[in-house]
């Protein structure tokens, strides 16, 4: 999922000062999931800034199932006039994507889109993917050498390895240290025998997926 | 301005390849436009050491840049071995720096991947890391053999003659991995190796065993790694705090014993009777000796370590 953390307060307020009537607009979805910016965070948001700006700003809430599908923001259509700016507390994709639907409106983010990660415990999440577009886990035992490798190695551990550990943190773990690990344990060592070519890297400009099998549904020649 | 034959090799590979016991240092460049600065540094190695590795802005502090300072140093009549790290620079960067430093007389690169930023004067640096050392090695060999850039295109006067160099920690875990990530490095064209700083000779040995039992020694010239200890202080702090270091505790006591005073000399003492051990050792090709803001120690160390005088080639 996509993981995020809330803005501080004082930026939020510093961004929407301008406004009277403000709705947040939640999402249902990953950062529900990672308790940031569901209907509870919505909530909770609407009550401090309500305490903090006093009668100068109203907020209502507002919690979508998606963000990231037009569908579902449409679902605001009828009530968004009411409104002079959106607070999104949905992902970065979330936030621009309502900013695309209601180009008129200023739409600010609540959150900071943080990594796509995993729910390690109750609150807790790490990352695991930076989206890289070639995806190397096949080779390197599932465990993402981009994400998880402080430089991004391909053909690690760097002479820092510290007792299992990354030279730059100690509690956390050196990812060619734990490929090698699982490599040997299940036979694999092979895979990293070879050196692992320079990476094509495809996340340095913005991507657009169509599956196979719905070319025919879009006209994609004059779309960029 | 430093000219160089286009065709010239490098003086640390015809040292090699000639079968001398080889000797580098290590030349930290100044924390500003210092000139002097180098050109003092220099001074002091000059004639006393076959090559000079100029650092990348090591530990992740801004530095004159390592190849700037490998120019000067060539100006001065020190033969520079160009370090370039994966930390601050792109494919294209790196392939510009190469080809400029190639032109300008560079022969020597040593390859690696670099500190992180997170240890230096800019943590909040985003880091590059868009080749690892080992694609970086493999990209200087492509330019070299091939006359080809990384993406494919022909280069209008390669880097023939260029000498590629890496580093190796054998006391870095994990231990059993470490000489099959030398194999790799071979693999991607070095043809040289420095080590990290040795200081457990048993397990440094280990590990050569197994390079020379594999044959890697034979495809590669390793230069085993030295940094004399200046202090009982300096050696808890690489025991301790500098990740894949590994110094075992009779060296402390060594230094312990020899009193405040002469802990200092002791460590040279000690980089000396390891110099001496190195030359005996079967896969060793030479020392590397990293005396950090020490060069003007590094004649006496290489007078009472008998490696001199260096060969002329």
């Amino acid at each position: 999922m996509i993981v995020g953390t809330r803005k501080p307060l004082e930026e939020i307020k510093a961004m929407i000062s301008p406004y009277k009537k403000v709705l947040i607009v939640g999402c249902g979805t990953c950062v529900a999931v990672c308790l940031v910016g569901g209907e509870k965070e919505v909530e909770v948001l609407k009550n401090e800034l309500s305490l903090a700006m006093g009668d100068k700003i109203s907020f209502d809430g507002i919690t979508l199932e998606r963000q990231c599908d037009k569908e579902f923001l449409e679902q605001i259509k009828d009530v968004a006039d009411q409104y002079d700016a959106f607070l999104s507390m949905a992902c970065g994709a979330g936030v621009q994507f309502l900013s695309e639907v209601y180009p008129e409106k200023p739409v600010f983010p609540a959150v900071n889109t943080t990594f796509i990660g995993i729910n390690r415990a109750v609150g807790w999440y790490e990352e695991r993917c930076r989206g890289c577009g070639n995806c190397v886990l096949g080779i390197t035992g599932g465990i993402c050498p981009v994400t998880m490798c402080a430089k991004s190695l391909f053909n690690g551990p760097c002479g820092g390895t510290n007792k299992g550990k990354c030279e730059i943190d100690e509690n956390q773990p050196c990812a060619w240290y734990q490929i090698y690990e699982r490599l040997e344990k299940q036979g694999r060592l092979d895979q990293i025998m070879d050196v692992i070519p320079a990476n094509n890297w495809e996340n340095q400009r913005p991507r657009t997926v169509i599956q196979p099998g719905y070319e025919n549904l879009y006209d994609t020649s004059s779309s960029k | 301005m430093y000219k160089r034959n286009i065709e010239e090799s490098s003086k640390l590979e015809r040292v090699l390849r000639e079968g001398h016991f080889a000797f580098t240092a290590e030349l930290g460049p100044p924390r500003g436009a210092n000139i002097e600065k180098v050109k003092k540094k220099a001074s002091y190695l000059k004639g006393y050491v076959d090559a000079v590795n100029i650092t990348d802005n090591q530990t992740a502090i801004v530095r004159m840049s390592s190849l700037v300072t490998s120019l000067l140093c060539l100006e001065e009549g020190l033969e520079p071995v160009y370090q370039m790290v994966c930390r601050d620079r792109n494919r294209l960067a790196m392939q510009s720096d190469i080809l400029g430093g190639y032109a300008m007389g560079i022969r020597t690169i040593l390859c690696l991947s670099g500190d992180h930023q997170k240890f230096g004067d800019h943590p909040q640096a985003k880091g590059v890391y868009d080749l690892d050392s080992m694609q970086l090695a493999a990209m200087v060999k492509k330019m070299r053999d091939e006359g080809k850039f990384q993406g494919g295109d022909d280069i209008d006067v390669p880097p023939k003659k260029i000498f590629i160099g890496a580093a190796a920690n054998p006391f870095a875990e994990p231990y059993n991995w470490r000489v099959y990530r030398l194999a790799k490095k071979i693999k991607a064209g070095v043809d040289f190796i420095q080590t990290q700083c040795i200081y457990n000779m048993e397990r440094f040995k280990e590990w050569l065993k197994r390079a020379n039992d594999m044959g890697l020694t034979e495809k590669v010239y390793i230069l085993a790694g030295i940094t004399p200890l200046k202090s009982v202080g300096m050696a808890r702090y690489m025991q301790n705090k500098v990740p894949g270091m590994d110094v075992p505790e009779e060296l402390i006591k060594r230094l312990k014993a020899a009193g405040k005073e002469k802990a200092a000399e002791e460590g040279i003492k000690i980089a000396c009777e390891q110099i001496e051990e190195f030359k005996e050792l079967k896969g060793v090709a030479g020392v590397h000796l990293m005396a950090i803001e020490w060069e003007h120690k590094v004649p006496e160390i290489a007078e009472r370590a008998g490696l001199l005088p260096r060969p002329e080639v």
